[in-house]
C-alpha cells in the first residue's frame, strides 16, 4: 500500500488557509492511484506529529505544499514527522530550488517515508503560473502584448523564498511566452507597489506565488498595487492603473493544476502514479484526453 | 449468513477457526470438531454446513470481522469497541445491533446496526442530535472536513477537539471503513492514539520535551515556569475547552495538578494551539507586576470579576440584552466604562508611571 500526505501550513485564524491542500488532495484521491491520501498541517489537525500514525500504508510519500525550500521544509516538517537521520544535504539542493526527495524511516511508526521537496520549487510550477495567467485572462493563448509579474513575499529571514520566485520568473522569461516577465516582492526591492513602472506592455498579469489566499494576497497586494483603496470594496479584473491593465490572479496555490505538481513530486520519489499526471493535467487544463 | 460466507467458513475450516465463541478445528480428513462457546461435536463437511446453518450469527460475525474489516488494527479495534464486542456475547451483540447500539466519542454519537447478512452499518451524528429527526444527511467522509470547520455560532474551530462540534448533520449509513475515515476527519488521529493507548503503546511527549524541540518564534516556550504551565493547562486543557484526556505532564517525574479530563481519547503531547498560547503566556510572564491604586465600589469590583469569568467561560453571548443584574451585561459594562474609565484607563490611573520609559 502507498499513501500520499500533503503537508501544508494551515492557520489557527484563517479557515481558508487549508482549502488548497484539501482541494488538491481531493483531485489526487479521485485518480485512485494512492491507497490513502491525507492532509496534515503545522497549525491544524492532523498535525505533522500525528499524521503518519493515521495511515495504514507502509510506503508514504510526503509532499510539502510550500513555496520555497527553507525553515519549514528543511527543519520543521522533517523534525515533526520524526524522520530519522534527516539531513538537508540528502536533498542535494545547494541552490535553494533543486530539492528532490529523500527516503527515511519515521521513528514512531514502521513506515518508509519518501520526503519530497516543496511543490513550489518544482519545474512544473512554472506551468501552473502560466496556467494561472490563462485562467485569469480567460485566454488560453495569453502572452503577446502581456507582461507577467510573479510576486513573492520577500523576507530577510529566508533567502530561499526569493530564489523560488526568481527561478520561475526566469524560466517563464526564457520560454518567450510573455513580452516581459518580472519578479516582484512585498517586502523587498523591486516592490509590487510600483508594478506598472516595470512593464512597457499595456497588459500585465500579476500572479502571487503564495499557496493560499489570505491577508497578503487578498488585502495587501491589491491595495499596494492600487487596484483598490480598500480591499473590502473589491476591484475589477483587469483594473486600469497608470495606463496599464492589471490582471490580478490571487494565490497561485489555489490553481487546480497544483495537484499535478504534487503528483510529479511523488512520482519522482518513486510513487506508482500510473497515468494520473497526464489525466490530472488534461482535466485541469481543459485538454481532451484520449 | 449468505452462501459466500458459508463457503468461506468451509474453505477456512482445515486451518481451524477460533473467533468470538465460534470454533472449528480439523480433526481428520474432512472431519471437524465444531462448537459454540466451548461446546464440541464431530462432524463431516455436510455436518459442518449444517452446524453453520444452525448458527448463522456466528458465521456472519466471523466473516464480518475477519474478511470485511480485516486486520486487527486501530480501525478493527475501534469498530469492535463501538458495538461493545469485549463485554458481550455474539447473541447479545446481535440483539443490540438489531435495534442499533450506540457509543459516544467526544461529541460524536456512533450507532452500529446490522446490515445485510450480518454485516454492520454505522450512523454518525452530534451527541446532542441523538434524538433529532430533521438533520442534513451526508454520505461522503470528505465532507466532514468542511462540516466541522465552524461551530454553531459560525466561528472557525482551529482545535478539532474543542467541545464546539456543530450540530444539525448526520451520516446515516456508513460502512466500517468510511465510519473510521469520517471520525478521523472530525477528530484527527484520535482513533490511532486511543488504539495505541489500549495496546499500552501510547508515546507521550511531555511539555519540557515538546518545548525543547521548538524552534523559531516558539523557542521561548521553554521559559514557561511550572506555575505558569499549570495555569496554561487549566486555561486550555480541561474538558470545557478540549475533549482530549491530557496524558502529558511537565515531564516524566512531575505531574500537573490540573485534572486530565474525562475524554475517551488521549492527548499525547501539547498541541499547536497550546504551544501558541504558551508562547503568549511566556511573554506575559516576563512583565513585572506593578501596584495600582484606584477606586471601585464593591459591586464594581465584583463586576470586573464577573466580566473576566464570562469571557473566560465563553458565556458573553448567553447574557441577555436587558439582564442588568448580570455584571457582564453589555449595558452594565458600557456604564462601568463610562463612569470609571477615561483616556488614562481605570479610575484615571495611568498604566505606566510618567517617568517610566516604554
Amino acid at each position: 500500500m502507498q499513501a500520499l500526505v500533503i503537508v501544508g501550513h494551515g492557520s489557527h485564524l484563517n479557515p481558508g488557509s487549508s482549502r488548497p491542500t484539501f482541494s488538491h488532495a481531493d483531485t489526487i484521491r479521485e485518480t485512485g492511484v494512492f491507497d490513502e491520501v491525507r492532509e496534515a498541517f503545522w497549525k491544524e489537525e492532523p498535525s505533522f506529529r500525528e499524521v503518519l500514525r493515521t495511515l495504514e500504508s507502509d510506503e508514504v510519500y510526503v509532499v510539502p505544499l510550500f513555496i520555497s525550500e527553507g525553515y519549514f521544509t528543511e527543519q520543521v516538517i522533517p523534525r515533526e514527522l520524526r524522520l530519522e537521520g534527516w539531513d538537508v544535504s540528502e536533498w542535494e539542493s545547494g541552490d535553494g530550488v533543486s530539492a528532490d526527495h529523500a527516503t527515511l524511516e519515521a521513528s514512531d511508526v514502521e513506515k518508509t517515508v519518501h520526503y519530497c521537496g516543496p511543490a513550489g520549487t518544482h519545474d512544473s510550477m512554472s506551468d501552473v503560473i502560466v496556467r494561472r495567467a490563462e485562467s485569469v485572462t480567460g485566454d488560453p493563448e495569453v502572452g503577446d502584448g502581456f507582461g507577467l509579474a510573479v510576486v513573492g513575499h520577500g523576507t530577510e529571514r529566508n533567502e530561499n523564498s526569493a530564489k523560488a520566485i526568481h527561478y520561475h520568473t526566469e524560466r517563464i522569461r526564457e520560454s518567450g511566452r510573455f513580452d516581459e516577465a518580472k519578479a516582484l516582492f512585498m517586502d523587498e526591492e523591486p516592490e509590487v507597489d510600483d508594478v506598472t513602472e516595470f512593464f512597457s506592455a499595456p497588459d500585465v498579469v500579476v500572479v502571487p506565488l503564495f499557496i493560499a489566499d489570505g491577508f497578503h494576497t487578498q488585502e495587501d497586494i491589491p491595495e499596494d498595487m492600487g487596484l483598490t483603496d480598500d480591499y473590502r470594496t473589491g476591484y475589477d479584473v483587469p483594473t486600469e492603473v497608470d495606463g496599464h491593465r492589471i490582471w490580478y490572479s490571487g494565490a497561485v496555490g489555489t490553481e487546480s493544476l497544483m495537484a499535478d505538481v504534487v503528483l510529479e513530486r511523488a512520482a519522482e520519489a518513486g510513487a506508482d502514479v500510473g497515468a494520473a499526471i497526464e489525466r490530472v493535467r488534461d482535466a485541469e487544463t481543459g485538454v481532451a484526453g484520449d | 449468513m449468505n452462501a459466500p460466507q458459508l463457503d468461506a467458513l468451509v474453505a477456512s475450516a482445515p486451518e481451524g477457526i477460533e473467533f468470538d465463541g465460534l470454533s472449528v478445528a480439523a480433526s481428520g480428513e474432512e472431519s471437524y470438531t465444531v462448537g459454540i462457546d466451548g461446546g464440541s461435536r464431530e462432524v463431516d463437511e455436510a455436518g459442518l454446513r449444517e452446524f453453520a446453518e444452525e448458527n448463522p450469527w456466528f458465521v456472519s460475525n466471523w466473516y464480518y470481522w475477519t474478511r470485511v474489516v480485516g486486520d486487527a488494527n486501530a480501525r478493527y479495534d475501534f469498530l469492535r469497541w463501538v458495538e461493545g464486542a469485549d463485554g458481550r456475547s455474539v447473541e447479545e451483540r446481535y440483539e443490540a445491533l438489531s435495534t442499533g447500539t450506540g457509543r459516544t466519542w467526544g461529541q460524536l454519537h456512533v450507532v452500529a446496526s446490522l446490515g445485510g447478512d450480518g454485516e454492520r452499518r454505522y450512523a454518525l451524528r452530534h451527541v446532542d442530535d441523538a434524538d433529532a429527526s430533521d438533520l442534513e444527511t451526508y454520505e461522503d467522509p470528505l465532507a466532514a472536513r468542511e462540516l466541522v470547520k465552524h461551530d454553531d455560532r459560525g466561528r472557525y474551530r482551529p482545535l478539532s477537539t474543542a467541545p464546539t462540534l456543530p450540530t444539525g448533520w448526520e451520516y446515516p449509513d456508513l460502512d466500517g471503513r468510511d465510519l473510521v475515515r469520517t471520525v478521523d476527519f472530525i477528530y484527527p488521529a484520535t482513533v490511532a492514539n486511543w488504539h495505541r493507548e489500549r495496546e499500552g503503546e501510547l508515546d507521550v511527549s511531555h511539555f519540557r520535551e515538546t518545548a525543547e524541540r521548538q524552534s523559531g518564534i516558539y523557542e521561548i516556550v521553554e521559559g514557561l515556569s511550572v506555575e505558569e504551565l499549570e495555569a496554561a493547562a487549566e486555561a486550555c486543557c480541561v474538558d470545557s475547552q478540549c475533549l482530549r484526556r491530557r496524558m502529558w505532564d511537565e515531564d516524566d517525574e512531575t505531574e500537573l495538578d490540573v485534572p486530565r479530563g474525562d475524554g475517551e481519547f488521549p492527548c499525547r503531547e501539547p498541541c499547536s494551539v497550546f504551544i501558541t498560547a504558551a508562547r503568549k503566556f511566556v511573554t506575559l510572564g516576563r512583565e513585572d507586576t506593578q501596584t495600582y491604586e484606584f477606586e471601585l465600589t464593591p459591586t464594581e469590583k465584583e463586576q470586573v470579576e464577573e466580566i473576566v469569568d464570562a469571557v473566560a467561560e465563553g458565556r458573553t453571548d448567553e447574557i441577555r440584552e436587558a439582564d442588568l443584574n448580570e455584571g457582564a451585561n453589555r449595558y452594565r459594562a458600557r456604564y462601568l466604562r463610562a463612569r470609571r474609565m477615561d483616556e488614562e484607563g481605570l479610575s484615571g490611573t495611568p498604566t505606566y508611571p510618567e517617568d517610566q520609559e516604554l
